[in-house]
């Protein structure tokens, strides 16, 4: 049992982890959480499933379409809903036009793609039991990204432009970095991002619509204990909840877990609004 | 000033009601329309005409909320599928006894108000997103636990929902009985929208910082609002499982929490009306356009789009045809400081402020280090210094926004606490800000109202009912922020929208807001900054007369001649400490003082 938990918790983990990257990725360099993290994630499911199997594209040629797939929906994001209402971050109104893009993705995946879990093909085929490439996928896939992520940002030029931009917008406006086209950029490497979760983790969650707002919340759940904009904390944060949750799952039931899951939410945001790893709060007055 | 021609007293009522008209209106028809569908449509629009009036329960309670308090809560369907259960399990029996359903329904109401708060206490530490993803989470939960719960649910097979004796077992006879309970509910939200504790909500969401100065109580507010909206929504589960005649948790989708939050988006914040008709569009839109049916949570997305891209007033802000009358350009504020006496009671404490060795550090800057401060009652006390010195600071520390590290704050003999600045306010404590902090939807008057919040003696219940003590309230608040507001020069803007105001007038605005509490201590952040010569002699003649009535004024300035001119003691501060104190005599030809601040 403790190898069933291990490996399907490391799985959701990696999968929650992605999700928790992708809301940060989005918010470095806007200052936005998106409703869209999630459903980035469940298009990349929906997407592998239509190209693989429904389409017969190869595995690889499946994933890239996948990947770009998700890149567009990350770059109409920006424009649509998250360019128009920087000028009011103050208000909030981000988190009602996210929310908006968010419920026509779900809702036109529910209506074109079918209301029911649909497969997602084996990619490799290696491994049987708690071994099965379906749990194994997304830590590699995850291990991978944050790997290319401290390659991006640490040795690249344009990804110290990403974190000069998420450490100060007006400093690094002022530097002439062009904030808006890496504004655009780092949604489409959310886009990536999520679309890299939902591919590799298909064969467990399976090409479902409904997957969206379900990885919204366990998405968002690492990043809260990790606190905004920490992909450290949200890894960390990602992969200790898919441990909880499917420990909990194995011994209380699903229901109770969902609960369990949620009861550990809150608590913690209630006493670390910040998350664990968090920065300080802005001053009020 | 001519004399005021004074009216008979019978002609208020009817005065009164000329000067409601215009907003009664829309509801009567609203409620005119309701009443004639009996006449003209079939029981399948009985059907859309329940179904509206049991979502408007809800919506009306959850208005509150997001509308009001401005609390994203897109989860509410938890609510009400927990009282859909509540209701139907009493009703069935499978836990205690059968309950008849006019039993189950009030408790239902109780379980949803418990749980409303449960939901809603999350709002108190986290903001916007997070807020939102914790009411989120708890709906996923609640549809899970009735699925899971089969012994009491019935689990995936459902329950069969209430049934309503006569007459209500009609289509039309529970199409009256939940019209009925939209009216009540309606009018209630719209007593609690136009009382102190409406106005405290939006304070608390657009002005947070001046809410807690005037003394408004951020968790008392939002408990009493989510018992409220929960009690409200628990009920419409109720009545929703009753029209349904038998619930699944599929009957509980998500889609139906967007309709409810969406209908309060479309129809605009702060306002009854506006949401009123996003809900009534919202349910009948699928309806009549059939084939988009499937399409209808698309289509409410793209009007949540369109509403927060085009037109984020919504609906209110279409129909708000008053403000959009253009304002004299030329308007000048006059202040009429001498008829301050007649309406500011006298500060009769003869206690004066003291402050002690406070120090307070940011990281390793020490703010302030060690400052020594008294004011006196009556006594205009004037703070000054270069930028950086603590004067600021100082303020926040007196009003308890910044709780100093160390040293003592006294109020005649009793000890200011540190920190708490919501206690401020009941001690007499009043503030203006360095940036006008007022609330831009709420009119001038409803901003100088906001100041007096404490001095309502109503309470909750009383005002969600209009009882004879809340409408007192209400008369005596109204009445001194008009005469307040006529002591500052405001009084011909008092219906306008304070966003439409300029700088200067919303400084004379704060300054209202802070004499409705008759403050023993008045502390002025930069009043005269952005306003025009003769606005700061006004404001000199002004700050004069409040301090002859007794009050203690501590005013933090960069304009010298005014701290000179109207000064009865000035201290001078520099990196936090002392730099000098004395009458403004003395300071101007303090040599340190020329020569770090006043140069020449």
């Amino acid at each position: 049992m403790l190898a069933s938990i291990l490996a399907s918790g490391l799985a959701a983990g990696a999968i929650y982890a992605l999700v928790g990257v992708t809301y940060n990725t989005m918010f470095s360099t806007s200052r936005v959480m998106s409703f869209t993290a999630g459903q980035l994630a469940m298009l990349g499911g929906v997407f592998g499933s239509m190209f693989t199997l429904k389409l017969g594209v190869p595995a690889i040629a499946g994933f890239v379409l996948t990947l770009i797939g998700c890149a567009l929906i990350g770059i109409i994001t920006e424009f649509v809903a998250v360019r128009p209402v920087l000028k009011s971050l103050d208000q909030h109104l981000y988190v009602l036009s996210t929310l908006a893009v968010a419920l026509m993705i779900q809702q036109v995946a529910a209506i074109k793609w079918g209301t029911e879990p649909q497969p997602f093909p084996r990619l490799i085929g290696w491994g049987t039991g708690v071994t099965d490439e379906k749990f194994w996928l997304p830590v590699v896939a995850c291990a991978i990204t944050i790997l290319g992520l401290e390659y991006l940002y640490r040795r690249t030029l344009v990804g110290r432009a990403f974190l000069a931009i998420a450490e100060d917008n007006f400093a690094a406006r002022a530097l002439g970095l062009p904030e808006r086209n890496l504004r655009i950029a780092s949604y489409a490497l959310a886009g990536v991002i999520g679309g890299i979760a939902g591919f590799s983790g298909g064969e467990l969650l399976l090409a479902f619509f409904a997957n969206g707002a379900l990885l919204n919340f366990y998405g968002f759940v690492p990043v809260a204990l990790g606190g905004l904009g920490n992909n450290r904390g949200a890894i960390i944060g990602g992969l200790a909840l898919g441990l909880f949750q499917q420990a909990a799952n194995f011994m209380v039931g699903g229901i109770f877990s969902s609960v369990a899951v949620f009861t550990l939410f809150i608590v913690v945001l209630l006493t670390a609004p910040q998350g664990l790893f968090g920065a300080s709060t802005a001053r009020r007055v | 000033m001519t004399a005021v021609t004074t009216t008979p007293p019978r002609d208020d009522t009817s005065r009164a009601f000329r000067a409601a008209l215009p907003h009664l209106a829309p509801f009567l028809a609203v409620l005119a329309a309701a009443l004639l569908l009996p006449l003209v449509g079939n029981d399948y629009w009985a059907l859309i005409g329940t179904r509206m009036a049991i979502y408007w329960v809800l919506v009306s309670g959850l208005n509150l909320v997001v509308g009001f308090a401005g609390h994203l809560a897109i989860g509410y369907v938890a609510l009400l599928t927990l009282g859909a259960y509540t209701t139907s399990v009493l009703v069935a029996g499978n836990v205690m006894p059968p309950l008849p359903v006019f039993a189950a329904l009030p408790i239902a109401a109780c379980v949803g108000a418990v749980f409303g708060v449960i939901v809603g206490l999350p709002a108190l530490r986290l903001r916007t997103f997070y807020f939102a993803m914790s009411t989120l989470g708890f709906a996923t939960i609640v549809t899970q636990i009735a699925l899971a719960w089969q012994s009491v649910t019935g689990g995936g097979i459902g329950i069969a929902g209430p049934e309503f004796p006569a007459p209500f077992n009609t289509a039309w006879g529970f199409y009256f009985l939940c019209m009925a309970i939209a009216a009540f509910t309606t009018w209630i939200s719209a007593n609690i929208a136009r009382s102190r504790f409406g106005r405290a909500l939006i304070a608390l969401r657009d002005a947070e910082v001046a809410a807690e100065a005037t003394g408004i109580s951020k968790p008392n507010m939002l408990i009493a609002i989510f018992l409220l909206a929960g009690a409200l929504a628990a009920v419409a589960g109720g009545l929703f499982a009753s029209l349904q005649t038998y619930i699944t948790p599929d009957a509980f989708t998500f889609d139906l929490s967007i309709l409810f939050f969406i209908a309060i988006l479309i129809g605009g914040r702060g306002s009854i009306l506006g949401p009123m008709l996003g809900t009534i569009i919202l349910t009948i839109l699928p309806e009549i356009a059939a084939p988009l049916a499937a399409w209808s949570t698309f289509l409410y997305a793209v009007l949540l789009l369109v509403i927060v891209l085009v037109m984020p007033g919504g609906i209110a802000a279409l129909l708000d045809f008053r403000n959009r009358r253009p304002l004299a350009s030329n308007r000048a504020i006059v202040p009429r400081p001498a008829a301050l006496a007649e309406i500011m009671r006298r500060s009769s404490a003869g206690s004066a402020l003291s402050l002690r060795g406070i120090v307070l550090s940011f990281g390793n800057v020490r703010a302030i280090d060690g400052l020594d401060l008294d004011v006196a009652p009556g006594q205009i006390h004037g703070l000054i210094g270069p930028n950086g010195s603590g004067k600021t600071t100082t303020l926040n520390v007196i009003s308890g926004y910044y709780a100093a590290k160390a040293g003592a704050m006294t109020l005649g003999d009793r000890a200011l606490p540190p920190g708490l600045p919501v206690l401020r306010a009941t001690q007499g404590i009043a503030r203006t800000f360095q940036t006008p902090r007022v609330i831009g939807e709420a009119s001038v008057l409803e901003n100088v109202m906001i100041g007096g919040s404490i001095e309502g003696r109503a309470t909750f219940i009383e005002a969600l009912l209009t009882l004879p003590r809340n409408r007192q309230d209400e008369r005596r608040l109204s009445a001194k922020a008009r005469a307040l507001l006529g002591v500052v020069g405001l009084e011909a803007l008092a219906d306008v929208r304070a966003d439409r105001l300029q700088h200067s007038e919303l400084r004379f605005i704060e300054i209202a807001r802070a004499l409705m509490l008759d403050p023993v201590f008045l502390l002025l952040d930069e009043p005269a900054a952005g306003l025009s010569n003769d606005e700061i002699e006004r404001l000199a003649e002004l700050i004069k007369a409040i301090a002859a009535r007794g009050t203690g004024v501590l005013l933090v300035e960069h304009h010298a001649d005014l701290i000179f001119d109207i000064c009865d003691y000035v201290t001078v501060l520099n990196l936090g400490r002392t730099l000098a104190a004395g009458t403004p005599a003395d300071i101007r030809v303090h040599k340190e003082v020329v020569s770090a601040y006043l140069g020449g």
